[in-house]
């Protein structure tokens, strides 16, 4: 861990260090916010007041607290959408590169088939199926975004499955799916990493234009993606309303895209400057 | 060619069948009795079971999708439960607006995202390098409707360049340009990427030091041999970026107010118009299949080895 670190860049130290800083955001965020962030004041709508940071919003809320609180949401949905995709993608992947065959031609295809709907599309339809909710936009995203690395994932283990380690062990008689928990995911690691982290930034937009669409988690939640979308009818004149939720996003996305273009080349050289 | 052709056709059968049978089960998943739905809530419990029997809803499941089979092939995509009027009919009314949309969002992505990553891998490791990597990161990294609000706000809203709407401009090009140049920013920053770490490798390659040591002007080896040899993965991230712009930007239609295939979808979401919303689904799942297909049939025409790859590939399983 200590040596990952310090082959870092300095951009990379600065992401993982201004991720960890977010993360503080989330869990602590009654502590930093000065107010509930559900709470209303009618008297201070769309106002400047003291004690209010960023000012109020349309509802009179507290404009800071609920960018606060909206870490939270974003992060706990993009972080369990992602590994529910990791889990099944990885799953998936595994066994058609290693079983090849038949098994993989038949998951290829059904991999084909969710890569050829239109990703957010989709998502709107699962959640219109399953009905407004945290667990719904998990599942969505999840459901969307499982197949890419279902994909990478399968075209590592198809390399890996020829290695000489892997004649091996089958060799001195190892189960298949001893081989592929010990010998090939532990090898799929790094890029499992990479995956993560990039997913990661496709996750948390993918929330972010659900919630934007009025079809992510019901709006008394603040998420930022629902706090763009709330202040874009008092674009003029309060800009800030829909601006602030907005950047959020976007740094956050950058510092999940920085971080995961620095673990690709540090954790899988090959494909240094190729997209995951 | 042809047997890869009819091969690569033939591949697409499983996928397509895989699509319908998606777009299928999402609607029969859907909560409530679309009979009950359609019959109004003052029907009497005889009209909504004849209305159910009219639908087939009272057939297996599985005769029930080989009749949607039937009629998605004959081009059927069903009735909106709205306007009642054929969901192809509206698709096809709505689509030339995506599509002009989609076209000159590809232009604009094309040659910013060439061009940023042809210079960026050229200037390797400058501060105009870096400039061009960290503008492509915010790029990828900005959600499109925040880039989509920032345009609309400065462009149109203090500028007055463009309508805010629309329905409000005078000239297509005049209603199409905002949200195409949102969508070319995030697709051009993502070209400018592949662009740009295609070409590097492409650089190392020793047919472009034996083209500089033959004594090739720069600009010729750029052209003639870089650029065509990074032309693959170039061409695979263009053609996702049009089937997904073909899929209709649902948020770039809904913040700019243009009567495309992404704001149809959207309205029919907000009045669970079903038959609508699965239509357009599947219809942008078979245009990104269809797609597809052509960019492989073109690899394969550009570059026999992949043909031949494939088809040993074949013969081997």
């Amino acid at each position: 861990m200590r040596a990952l670190w310090q082959r870092f860049t300095l951009i990379g130290r600065l992401s993982l260090l201004a991720l960890l800083v977010l993360f503080l955001v989330a869990l602590l965020a009654p502590m930093i916010a000065p107010h509930d962030p559900t709470e209303t004041n009618l008297h201070l709508r769309l106002a400047q007041s003291p004690g209010y940071p960023l000012g109020c919003d349309q509802d009179g809320q507290c404009l800071f607290s609920r960018l606060v609180y909206g870490t939270r949401l974003t992060l706990l949905i993009g972080f369990l959408a992602r590994g529910l995709a990791l889990l099944v993608g990885v799953g998936i992947g595994l066994a058609a590169g290693f079983w090849g065959g038949w098994i993989d031609w038949l998951l290829m295809r059904v991999v084909d088939v969710f890569l050829a709907f239109p990703s957010l599309l989709l998502a709107i339809a699962i959640s219109m199926v399953l009905g407004q909710g945290v667990a719904t936009v998990i599942l969505a995203i999840a459901v969307v975004g499982w197949a890419e690395t279902a994909r990478i994932v399968r075209g590592a283990a198809l390399e890996i499955r020829g290695a000489e380690f892997v004649m091996a062990a089958r060799a001195l008689g190892a189960s298949d799916l001893r081989i592929m928990l010990t010998h090939i995911l532990p090898n799929c690691l790094p890029l499992i990493t990479v995956i993560f982290a990039m997913g990661m930034a496709t996750a948390i937009l993918s929330e972010a234009s659900l919630s934007f669409l009025g079809l992510g988690v019901d709006l008394s939640q603040p998420t930022w993606g629902s706090m763009v979308s709330l202040g874009r009818d008092y674009l003029i004149p309060h800009p800030r309303l829909s601006l602030y939720p907005g950047l959020c996003i976007g740094l956050v996305v950058i510092l999940f895209n920085v971080l995961g273009d620095e673990l690709r080349d540090l954790l899988d050289p090959g494909r240094k400057g190729q997209m995951t | 060619m042809l047997e890869y052709t009819i091969r690569r056709l033939f591949g697409t059968v499983p996928v397509l069948l895989g699509i319908l049978f998606i777009a299928f089960v999402v609607l029969y998943l859907i909560p409530g009795d679309p009979a009950k739905t359609l019959a109004g809530p003052r029907a009497s419990e005889e009209t909504i079971q004849r209305i159910a029997k009219d639908m087939g809803l009272d057939q297996p499941l599985h005769e029930r999708f080989l009749r949607y089979l039937g009629r998605v092939l004959r081009g059927d995509l069903g009735m909106s439960m709205v306007n009642d009027r054929p969901v192809m009919t509206s698709i096809l009314e709505k689509f030339p607006y995506t599509l002009r949309l989609a076209l000159l969002a590809l232009v604009i992505s094309v040659v910013t995202g060439l061009l940023a990553g042809t210079l960026s891998a050229l200037l390797q490791r400058t501060i105009w390098d870096r400039l061009i990597t960290m503008l492509s990161v915010a790029g990828i990294s900005v959600p499109i409707f925040l880039t989509g609000l920032i345009l609309l706000y400065v462009f149109a809203v203090q500028l007055r360049w463009f309508p805010t709407s629309a329905f409000g401009a005078k000239t297509m090009f005049m209603a199409l340009f905002l949200p195409a140049l949102t969508l070319g920013i995030r697709s051009g920053a993502f070209l400018a990427r592949i662009t740009r770490s295609t070409m590097i490798e492409v650089f190392n390659e020793d047919y472009i030091r034996t083209a500089r040591a033959k004594g090739l002007s720069p600009f010729r080896i750029l052209w003639r041999h870089a650029l065509f040899n990074a032309l693959i993965p170039i061409v695979t991230v263009v053609a996702l970026d049009l089937s997904s712009f073909l899929s209709g930007s649902v948020i770039v239609e809904t913040i700019f107010e243009l009567p495309g295939l992404g704001r149809f979808a959207m309205e029919a979401i907000s009045k669970r118009d079903y038959p609508v919303i699965q239509g357009v689904v599947l219809f942008s799942a078979v245009v990104f299949v269809g797609i597809n297909l052509l960019v492989d049939l073109l690899y394969a025409y550009l570059n026999p080895r992949v043909r031949d790859e494939m088809l040993q590939a074949r013969g081997n399983s």
